[in-house]
């Protein structure tokens, strides 16, 4: 059976691009990155902050999407890679403050380019072993699964007094990047859009391939692929990989931008607002994930203004959306613009 | 005599107390096309899952043109030239006709972990896949979504989709089942078209069509093969009249 | 002695997560639903009974005060909104209760406050017996053992005793049969839902003296449930009891003994770090033992 596909989701063919989207897309990244300089031109330097953040969850709503709404995985722990992520720069950055080594071996740095290359590493590293391990499963286990190893995750770090435990690790500063001044708020803003972009490009190579339609068959219909000589679970692990890469980055990027990173970050409700992104944008869609990304930190920031309570109504939001529509904003542009 | 393209010897497959197949031996040779038929509940699917690799069965040996694959999970069984069509479809429905089948023609010609290039800009592919649609009559819908597909061309793409992977032993899982008597009499006519190219083996309860393609045909009665021979051989055998066409009679 | 009251532990642990996983495995067998609000059940369990006693001083009254709140919550849940989601696929199961949970935990912290509360234990329960020369042990531990292990014993005969057992036991695996019987599947997936919440706001009431009653409490159990149930095999009642009686051992144990057995072999400091990292995540790690342990088996999950 095929009932764990989302077959509903079908909206996102994405594999023809014409001129005419390249053209917008280039506008669009433009616009973006233009978004500081309209931001100090308007006195409003808090826009750039929360450009940031959106950039930053649309990685990680990426990377989610590219298993969740591509390859139909449905798993709830998605936010452990991206704590993990946050603590390979967080844990590079106190060992390179205090001249000390990761287990007595590994030195720190304060180097961004070398802490997001290793958040990456480490990132993918864990989501192969969660990855080999969950994948022997689907449906319903794969579900409780994923969010129980990150949880496992989310304790250990807690336990982990050298590293904050409860409380987290502060960065008295950013990283630093050759060349570039990286703790300079626009520079990190535009730092984020590249990697951002890079990410999309990245994304849209995969979900075009020959790789990507294997991924795609087997959440469409996954008897079909074995008998076709498909061996799923390879493919599933490398898509898994990938994604907690992703997201590994996205974490380093945010904690960086904070400079703190806590046991928070690889919450289980952490993990729900990632998937809250992907599908209010749309799963297997390729740009839905930035939509879901800047409508959920929009709706939380809105929310926030009026309560502290803002949980509770975006519960409710989130249920009226869940219970009434399917595909999610970038469905409904869709629909908007006739197509 | 030739060796065998498909051997089974004394295959088992019980569920809880239900034997579905029971100690099964049949020798199937190349280029044969050997019809399994049997009332409801006689095992047949199951058989051919058994023979896919979808289950595994219990005991026996099951030999693909002489060599075990009775242990090998169905990817590999495809690797090794073993192919099916399924009852009911199993299609990509998101993708069209032509995608479907040109992923099989990918997927056929190595491993599939190419990151990059784009696989719908595969024009050797796609002219591989064009001729497997042609074959089976399905070019003219190559570009109609699945999901849009009608029920008679859904059977048709089945078939294509399997030829792609360049099979040496194709199982047919009652290719008939659900179509007009047009769609059937087009069908009956492409397998005799693919008679000699493929070994087939297919399991029918179209005895029309049985009669008109099968060389040999198996009778199966409880999992048990009650009789195999000739069109005539079985037609005339009175243990298959009265198991058989007794219980299922039409 | 120490290691009989610490197995002591371990069981009465096991058995709350039991209370927890029976729910959970009963409403994903027969609903084929995955409901992650199940935690916020145990956590109004919890509430309701806390704040009975403290209004009327009864612990009889705060027990009933805790099943009826919990159940009352099941049903309401089931009504407005889990049976809405049987006909869709599991990411929108997830994303609904996932929703009711920021609802329910969010509405806790409006209605009662961020503020943990303590609930004392009945003084009747609150002193230890001795159960052999050196052993002492607390009574409302050993109570909770006792009524752990008469829930299971009676969910066990109701499973296979009754007839609500008997559909129960076909609407796991024929779905579609029991509904073609003219069972009022309606009715049926509201009372194993009502049973369900109950037996989760059971483990609310009865953890309330023992940890400390607020909001999020039901969620690290609800997550410590689903590890017990993937260790035992989702659907399975009695594989939740074994795999809650294992959990439970594993994680009591090994925060019991693990800083000794590591400080025999290293230095102080480093020791406690990892016995402490260790046995924070032992539960987990027996789950992944046991997922590597199981055949890789695509095929017989199909059929």
């Amino acid at each position: 059976m095929t009932s764990d596909t989302l077959e509903a989701r079908r909206s996102g063919r994405t594999y023809a691009f014409p001129m005419s989207r390249i053209v917008i897309f280039v506008i669009a990244v433009a616009i973006l990155a233009l978004v500081p300089a309209g931001a100090t031109a308007l006195h409003m330097p808090s826009v750039t902050g929360f450009a940031t953040q959106v950039l930053i969850y649309a990685i990680a709503a990426m990377s989610l999407n590219l298993i969740l709404g591509y390859g139909g995985m449905v798993t709830f722990g998605h936010a452990a890679f991206f704590g993990v992520g946050g603590y390979v720069l967080g844990i590079l950055y106190q060992h390179s403050a205090q001249r000390s080594a990761f287990l007595a071996l590994v030195p720190g740095t304060d180097n961004l380019a070398v802490a997001l290359l290793a958040a990456v590493l480490i990132g993918a590293a864990t989501a192969a072993v969660i990855g080999s391990l969950s994948l022997r499963t689907r449906g319903v286990p794969f579900i409780m699964i994923t969010l129980a190893f990150a949880q496992m995750l989310f304790f250990l770090f807690v336990s982990l007094k050298t590293y904050g435990g409860d409380d987290g690790l502060m960065m008295r500063r950013r990283d630093v990047v050759p060349f570039v001044d990286a703790r300079d708020d626009i520079s990190y803003y535009l730092i984020c859009l590249t990697l951002a972009v890079g990410w999309l490009v990245l994304t849209w190579c995969l979900v075009r391939s020959r790789f990507g339609a294997v991924l795609s068959g087997l959440r469409q219909n996954e008897r079909r692929m074995m008998a076709i000589g498909i061996a799923p679970y390879r493919y599933r692990l490398v898509a898994f990989v990938i994604a907690g890469a992703g997201a590994a980055l996205a974490g380093a990027l945010m904690a960086n931008y904070l400079r703190f990173v806590s046991p928070d970050m690889m919450h289980w409700t952490k993990s729900g607002e990632l998937m809250m992104m992907v599908i209010l944008g749309g799963a297997g869609t390729l740009f839905g994930p930035i939509l879901g990304a800047a409508a959920m930190l929009a709706l939380e920031t809105a929310l926030a203004a009026y309560t502290e309570n803002w949980q509770f109504y975006l519960g409710i939001i989130l249920l009226a959306v869940v219970m009434t529509t399917r595909g999610g904003l970038s469905a409904l542009l869709d629909r908007a613009s006739g197509r | 005599m030739t060796s065998p393209m498909l051997e089974l010897r004394g295959v088992c497959k019980r569920f809880g107390g239900l034997t579905a197949t029971d100690d099964v031996s049949l020798a199937i040779s190349p280029g044969e096309l050997h019809a399994i038929i049997g009332p409801n509940g006689a095992g047949k699917t199951t058989l051919l899952n058994q023979v896919a690799g979808e289950l595994r069965h219990d005991a026996g040996a099951i030999l693909l043109d002489g060599h075990e694959i009775g242990t090998l999970p169905p990817w590999e069984r495809v690797g090794r030239g073993l192919a099916r069509t399924f009852q009911i479809t199993q299609l990509l429905p998101d993708e069209t006709v032509l995608d479907n089948v040109t992923l099989a023609v990918q997927v056929q010609r190595g491993h599939s972990f190419r990151f990059f290039a784009d696989a719908r800009s595969d024009p050797d592919a796609h002219a591989q896949a064009t001729q497997f649609l042609q074959d089976v009559g399905l070019a003219a819908s190559a570009s109609v979504r699945v999901a849009d597909l009608a029920h008679g061309e859904r059977k048709q793409l089945e078939l294509a989709v399997a030829l792609a992977t360049r099979p040496s032993l194709l199982l047919l899982d009652e290719p008939m089942a659900g179509l007009s008597f047009v769609e059937s009499q087009h069908m009956v006519a492409l397998l005799r078209r693919l008679k000699g190219r493929v070994t087939m083996v297919l399991v029918e309860h179209d005895m029309d069509a049985v009669f008109a393609l099968a060389d040999r045909i198996s009778v199966l009665v409880y999992g048990r093969v009650m009789a195999t021979g000739s069109s005539d051989d079985v037609r005339a055998n009175p243990a298959v009249r009265t198991a058989y066409l007794g219980e299922d009679g039409d | 002695m120490i290691i009989l009251e610490q197995i002591l532990n371990g069981v009465q642990f096991g058995l709350t997560l039991f209370l927890m996983s029976a729910g959970l495995t009963l409403i994903f067998g027969i609903m084929g639903v995955i409901n992650l609000a199940h935690g916020s059940l145990y956590m109004i369990g919890a509430y309701a009974a806390a704040l009975t006693a403290v209004r009327t001083g009864s612990v009889w009254l705060a027990l009933v005060g805790g099943l009826a709140a919990a159940a009352l919550g099941g049903i309401v849940i089931e009504f407005a909104v889990v049976r809405r989601l049987y006909a869709r696929n599991h990411l929108d199961q997830v994303l609904a209760t996932f929703a009711l949970v920021l609802i329910i935990n969010q509405g806790a912290n409006m209605l009662l406050g961020r503020q943990p509360l303590f609930v004392a234990m009945p003084p009747a329960l609150s002193g230890s017996v001795t159960l052999l020369p050196g052993l002492t042990y607390p009574v409302y531990r050993l109570l909770v053992i006792a009524v752990g292990a008469t829930v299971a014993a009676g969910l066990f005969a109701m499973i296979h005793g009754t007839r609500i057992g008997m559909l129960v036991r076909a609407g796991a695996t024929h779905r579609q049969m029991v509904r073609a019987l003219g069972v009022n599947v309606a009715l049926l997936y509201t009372a194993v839902f009502g049973i369900g919440a109950l037996l989760a706001g059971l483990a609310g009431v009865i953890a309330g003296p023992i940890t400390s009653v607020q909001v999020g409490m039901g969620e690290q159990v609800l997550i410590l449930a689903f590890v017990v149930v993937v260790i035992g095999g989702l659907g399975s009642v009695r594989g939740a009891f074994f795999g809650a009686i294992a959990a439970g051992l594993v994680d009591t144990l090994s925060r019991a003994f693990l800083p000794t057995l590591f400080r025999q072999i290293m230095d102080g400091s480093n020791a406690d770090a990892l016995a402490s990292g260790m046995s924070a995540i032992s539960i987990y790690l027996l789950m992944a033992l046991v997922l590597l342990m199981r055949s890789q088996d695509l095929l017989a999950e199909k059929s």
